[in-house]
């Protein structure tokens, strides 16, 4: 025989954004910390080693902040001009920076002053990056120019000069030590082998490119630029795989998530967005104050730390999940109990009983499956949905008015304050009115007796009058709109549009009366 | 070839099985119930139906064991009949005739007559008396021999109970509680207080039980309450206590049989309550058993117990109180809202069943298959409660997809609707809900029906309601990046100047969409939803509308209220003919251009729309106004030669009448049919189930499809009885690691598996089950008489070898092989 039956809760829809499991993850943060540095934060990059401090470059100072800090734990301020994009080594002991000037330097990370300066470039650096074999590092500059440096010697190696606009952008590859992408103004995004001094590919973005990530893997290829963000098959000879439009000004900085599941834009249009990687939908996106010139991600995205140009930067810190376990809890049962007689070997003449799964039900299932209905009631005044719900199934019971009945002034001004409450909600109306009017009919004999519940009364009329006046209103520019309509010409006299009306009228008129 | 017999209409299964409370045999194996007619015999651990025992020409109204000879049944009828069964095979052994209609039948284990209830010159008085069955060895008998034991009592049997091993019998009749004691032959009769009293007024009698070894009698009231009479042989000493549980009438009561230590009871609230040593604070529940119990019996052995529902149902439960068997009939006793259906995957039957389910109803095997929950939520069984109801179904696009709509309504303004779509799951065999759509219109929903055309790739719902409106519904993708889901959406609302819309329906390459506005049809194209041409007649509201199939398909059909049957040719948008024909069935045949029409003086018209001239009429087919009908596509066409019957070739045709008995057009009793499968079951549960028959089972169906190793089979199809070879035994059940090498068993094994000779002449018995088989019935009185005397010889020369190693019951079924062997040797 079926056992009982738990109460349907009845699903309305919710206005407003889904919930999903990604808009659960990425509103998991704290408040953002808002840092004022000096200038628009052109670059803010991850140390890739614990305690994976970041560096921030504004104007023309270099700031490192620790995890948890507010105020930089070291600044590099050795720069005559503007620096631009202070990039961390693999192992996170060196650091490099390019600037207004031409010059790129290297800075050990305990020490202050450059390691290495690298002077080549004649107009301003915006770009560099580590190559994957620790030693080399990658330029890019406003002189159109592209060129690979060696550390040790503190020596140009190689030029690539086939960019015809600025190179703002680059990027070397994780795996192998000679690949590295540049993107430039002239809409190109090239990638470069080292080996080769040549381009081995070149892709058009179709606008000035503005950022480009390579995947971990490096199979695949993000470039940004213009409002569309663009993805690239490099395994397939650079073929376009998917083109991204969901700004609506220009995107200026990517970041993948730790997973390499999500890609994260940056926007002018101040919006971070958030995509899959596997359908490149958009599964999330925050807002900020202003613009944004960069972004990044820590480690398990524990932090998510974002540049805009009117120099703020915003930290946000992901949520301790630890919280729970703060509260002194029950202890439970040791494991023996529930491995007992599970691990039973059912002998020869045995029959095997097995005891039936005992099903859950929620507190005020328990009370209706043993015909508690006023308890069942007073169980579920907070959440509307569900004390709707049970309402709804009493009535069906026929046993809302005794559910109802025989209660004191405390419990019936909670109902009361229940109703007040949600009377209005055009969607619950029809039971709670219905469940008024029964209330109205029970306690009409010892009205003025409390002056708590007098005041609960008259506190729910002057609501019902007011919703009168509202659904009265509502008619008339219904009326209205009626009037504007039928003067249109129309084609169809057939398939007539329907308004919406709001249910609670035809109800409200009823208790008025 | 079927020969032409005449068409008649004949009922086809659903039969009641609630009628009477049911019996069970003495090893509790199996359960008998009456059905109508006849007498079905039920096997408690399969729920299938084993034997069907007909011969009664008219209703069935009681059955009891044969006290004396366990495997024998009487059962009475209206027809004023005793018959004498033996339930094993199946066969009609005796008929006592008694000349008037009987109620209810009791049979004693100490006297050698029966009690029948008879009604004497008046409607409302019924007697009990005592019937002297006659000792003869002819098939008919007149038992004449009537004596009077009781007079004023109530027509049903659950009002009269024999006690304390047959000394004394209580009847109960509205306010009275007679008891008759045999010895004595004395009537006393206590009177509970009268009706007028207020706080009295529901205190009349329902039901009756006596306990099997005390004086001690339980009757149940109307008010709920139970009254346990003791000290009754005195008039004025008479003592009761009452047990109140029950907050509605009591429906049955019974003691359990060994020791009578329990009582149960049962009532509408459909939950079984057994009372411990007959106090107040020892109850045990059953609860939640689906419908009003009925009946209750308790099997003799004492380990099960049966109750029977209002909801054509029967359900063994076992002793510590946990159902173990459902045998489900058709669900009648509700209204039937959603019409007769057809699953096109099962072909089954599809109509409301129990409140808030859909029954999938087989009709070939009269068997349920399953109930279908669409409302979910907890019935709650109290007098003057409105429930939801469900009020239409209809299924979509082969199956894979039904949509129901549930309402409830308490107040005129107070409309609860809901619509939901299921989707047919492959994995679980099963529907699952897809989409719930609350108030999918502001009003009642009037029609709903799918498009069912083949090349459509949308599935597609239309839903006509009185609010004026017709909503087009279509399965939209509603998946993301996190799951892949199909949800309904509301694509399309339409209206024709506000009026009710009554009815929808597809043509059948789904093209066009006719919607009937009460007086007026309109038809829609169904690629843009534009109104294509109106048809009107003036002639009253459409009730019914539908299509014409293959070569008709240009044909569009209308029933109006006012009794008039329109046919409009959609090619010229006119009206192509009509008639003045009262409808209140017209149903489309799937496979043929056929329409079934049945009108409100019961005259069945088969037509096609092409010709006004009817293929078909049958007059009179019911006695009550037919009010559903579907036609059924048969799995294996029949071949009518007559111009008349050939509309059934390919379908047949089921209408269900308003006391809802399904009836069907044929040339036999679909009763005939049922019997072939269960016999077969009955021969393989007589089979031991030993570790070696699951072994030797195996190999004897492979080789039995090789037809090579005959010899071989017969060895093995002898050897389920050798669990009883001591060495075998032995050798199963000493642990294995005391036991010598296995190729110091192996010889002595081996020998013990040989065929001695003294056993040879048992080795033909297995071969029988075969035979029995292949044999339908084998029922003739002939071969009865001679299989008797067979059976006598051959138990002289084999009994004493076997006898020594066969239990008793085993004996039995021996003998039941050899009776059933030998007449099939003489029918050669």
């Amino acid at each position: 025989m079926a056992g009982y039956k738990p109460v349907a809760i009845q699903a309305y829809p919710v206005l407003g954004e889904k919930i999903t499991q990604d808009t659960l993850y990425w509103n998991n943060y704290k408040t953002p910390v808002q840092i004022k540095e000096f200038g628009a934060v052109s670059k803010v990059d991850f140390s890739p080693q614990p305690p994976y401090n970041y560096a921030v470059t504004a104007s023309s100072r270099i700031h490192i902040y620790g995890r948890y800090s507010q105020e930089p734990i070291k600044t590099f301020s050795r720069f005559k001009d503007t620096a631009y994009c202070a990039t961390f080594r693999q192992d996170g002991r060196l650091l490099v920076a390019g600037s207004e000037d031409g010059g790129i330097q290297l800075f050990d990370i305990s020490g202050r002053a450059p390691l290495r300066q690298f002077e080549g470039h004649t107009k301003a650096v915006h770009t560099v990056d580590f190559t994957a074999d620790k030693y080399h590092v990658v330029s890019g500059a406003d002189d159109y120019t592209v060129k690979l440096w060696d550390i040790p010697n503190s020596k140009e190696i190689l030029t690539f000069k086939e960019h015809s606009d600025y190179v703002r952008c680059g990027c070397a590859s994780k795996l192998n030590p000679d690949l590295f992408v540049t993107g430039s103004y002239d809409h190109t995004v090239k990638m470069f082998d080292a080996r080769t001094n040549q381009s081995v590919i070149s892709v058009e973005h179709g606008q000035p490119v503005e950022s480009v990530l390579l995947f971990p893997s490096g199979g695949l290829l993000v470039s940004a630029g213009g409002r569309y963000v663009k993805v690239w098959d490099m395994l397939k000879g650079g073929q376009l795989l998917v083109s991204l439009k969901n700004h609506h000004k220009t995107v200026t900085c990517l970041c993948l998530s730790s997973s390499g599941q999500r890609l994260l834009s940056g926007s002018l249009d101040r919006k971070v967005k958030v995509y899959s990687t596997t359908s490149y939908k958009v599964v999330h996106s925050f807002d900020y104050a202003a613009s944004i010139l960069s972004l990044a991600l820590a480690h398990e995205d524990e932090t998510i730390v974002v540049g805009m140009t009117n120099g703020i930067l915003s930290v946000k810190h992901r949520k301790s999940e630890a919280k729970k376990d703060s509260l002194p809890r029950r202890r439970r049962p040791a494991y023996r109990t529930f491995i007992k007689g599970k691990n039973y070997m059912k002998q020869q003449d045995d029959i095997l009983i097995n005891r039936p799964s005992k099903k859950h039900l929620e507190l005020y299932d328990r009370d209706l499956k043993n015909f508690r209905i006023s308890k069942a009631l007073d169980r579920v005044l907070e959440t509307p949905e569900i004390t709707v719900s049970i309402i709804k199934e009493l009535n069906r019971r026929g046993v809302l008015a005794n559910a109802l009945a025989g209660r004191d002034e405390k419990e019936i001004s909670r109902v009361l304050n229940f109703l007040i409450r949600n009377l209005s909600q055009p969607r619950f109306a029809p039971v709670l009115i219905n469940a008024a009017e029964i209330i109205i009919d029970i306690y009409l004999p010892v009205i003025g007796q409390s002056p708590v519940v007098d005041k609960k009364f008259l506190l729910l009329q002057g609501l019902v009058e007011k919703e009168i006046d509202y659904q009265r209103e509502l008619l008339e520019t219904l009326g209205m709109m009626d009037m504007l309509f039928a003067t249109m010409t129309r084609k169809e006299s057939t398939s007539l549009l329907q308004h919406n009306t709001s249910d609670g009228f035809l109800e409200n008129r009823k208790i008025e009366s | 070839m079927v020969e032409e017999e005449s068409l008649r209409v004949v009922r086809c299964g659903g039969s009641e099985l609630n009628f009477r409370r049911a019996v069970f045999s003495v090893d509790s194996k199996y359960v008998f119930c009456v059905s109508g007619d006849f007498i079905k015999v039920y096997s408690t651990a399969t729920e299938e139906c084993v034997h069907i025992l007909q011969g009664h020409r008219n209703l069935v109204t009681g059955i009891q064991l044969n006290p004396r000879n366990h495997l024998q049944l009487y059962s009475c009828s209206f027809d004023g009949t005793i018959k004498l069964w033996d339930y094993v095979d199946g066969i009609l052994i005796k008929t006592f005739i008694v000349g008037c209609k009987l109620h209810a039948l009791f049979a004693l284990a100490c006297e050698d007559s029966v009690f029948v209830t008879i009604n004497k010159e008046k409607p409302d008085v019924f007697q009990l008396v005592s019937v002297k069955l006659p000792k003869s060895s002819s098939q008919e008998i007149e038992a004449k021999e009537l004596s009077f034991v009781l007079d004023y009592i109530n027509q049903s049997p659950k009002c009269i109970a024999f006690g304390n091993e047959g000394e004394y019998v209580a009847a109960v009749r509205d306010f009275y509680l007679s008891v008759y004691f045999f010895k004595k032959k004395t009537t006393s009769r206590f009177t509970l207080s009268s009706s007028r009293n207020k706080k009295h007024a529901k205190n009349n009698f329902t039901c009756v039980a006596c306990h099997p070894k005390e004086d001690c009698i339980a009757t149940g009231h109307r008010d709920g309450k139970i009254r346990l009479w003791r000290n009754f042989d005195d008039e004025k000493k008479y003592t009761y206590t009452c047990l109140h549980w029950h907050h509605d009438l009591v429906m049955d009561l019974a003691f359990s049989v060994t020791e009578g230590s329990s009582l149960l009871s049962g009532g509408r609230e459909s939950v079984l309550v057994e009372w411990r040593e007959a106090a107040e604070k020892n109850k045990e529940f059953l609860p939640r058993l689906g419908a009003t119990i009925e009946h209750i019996s308790v099997s003799p052995a004492g380990d099960l117990f049966c109750t029977s529902h209002s909801d054509n149902k029967m359900i063994i439960i076992h002793r510590n109180l946990e159902a173990s068997a459902v045998i489900q009939g058709l669900v009648k006793d509700r209204n039937i809202f959603t019409g007769l259906m057809i699953d096109p995957r099962t072909k089954a039957l599809v109509l409301n069943g129990k409140p808030g389910h859909l029954q999938f109803y087989s009709l070939q095997s009269d068997k349920q298959l399953y109930n279908l929950d669409i409302i979910q939520q907890e019935y709650i069984n109290d007098y003057g409660l409105i429930q939801i109801e469900l009020t239409k179904a209809a299924f979509g696009c082969y199956g894979n997809w039904l949509a129901t709509v549930e309402q409830r309504q308490e107040k005129e303004t107070e409309l609860e609707l809901q619509m939901k779509l299921w989707t047919y799951n492959k994995k679980t065999q099963g529907f699952v809900l897809n989409t719930k759509v609350n108030m999918p219109h502001e009003d009642h929903i009037t029609a709903l029906c799918f498009c069912n055309a083949e090349k459509s790739e949308n599935p597609t719902l239309v839903t006509t309601s009185k609010d004026g409106h017709f909503k087009v519904w279509i399965l939209t993708d509603d998946s993301d990046i996190y799951k892949k889901a199909v949800g309904w959406t509301c694509d399309f609302v339409g209206s024709y100047h506000k009026y009710q819309a009554t009815n929808c329906c597809f043509s059948e390459d789904g093209s066009l969409l006719a919607v009937s506005f009460e007086e007026i049809v309109t038809i829609w194209d169904s690629e843009t939803w534009e109104l294509k041409c109106t048809f009107c007649q003036r002639a009253g509201k459409i009730r019914h509308l539908c299509f014409g199939r293959l070569t008709c398909s240009k044909y569009l059909l209308g029933a109006t209220e006012n009794g008039i049957l329109c046919c409009w040719n959609l090619l010229s948008c006119a009206l192509e003919w009509s008639a003045k024909l009262n409808m209140r069935v017209l149903e489309p045949d799937p496979n043929s251009e056929n329409i079934a029409a049945i009108s409100q003086s019961s005259t069945v018209f088969v037509f096609r729309p092409s010709e006004p001239r009817p293929l078909y009429i049958q007059k009179n087919i019911s006695r009550e106004e037919a009010q559903w009908g579907v036609f059924v596509p048969r799995d294996v066409p029949e071949s009518f030669t007559s111009e008349a019957y050939q509309w059934l070739n390919r379908s047949q045709f089921y209408f269900l009448t308003k006391s809802q008995s399904l009836l069907t057009f044929s040339t036999q009793s679909p009763e005939e049919k049922l019997t072939p499968t269960s016999k077969q079951l009955l021969a393989e549960e007589t089979l031991p189930t030993t570790p070696f028959y699951f072994i030797l089972g195996k190999h004897r169906q492979q080789q039995q499809d090789d037809k090579l190793n005959e010899a071989l089979e017969d060895e093995l199809v002898q050897l389920p009885l050798t669990e009883n070879i001591p060495a075998i035994s032995e050798l199963l059940h000493t642990p294995a690691h005391v036991l010598p090498s296995a190729s110091f068993l192996c010889s002595m094994f081996v020998n013990s598996l040989l065929l001695s000779k003294e056993t040879k002449s048992a080795e033909e018995i297995p071969d029988d089950v075969s035979m029995e088989e292949e044999k339908e019935s084998v029922d003739s009185d002939e071969e009865n008489n001679f299989t008797e005397q067979v059976q006598d010889t051959n138990n002289t020369d084999l009994g004493k070898d076997i006898i020594h190693q066969l239990s008793k019951s085993e004996e039995k079924e021996l003998r039941k092989f050899r009776k059933v062997d030998y007449s099939w040797i003489t029918a050669l």
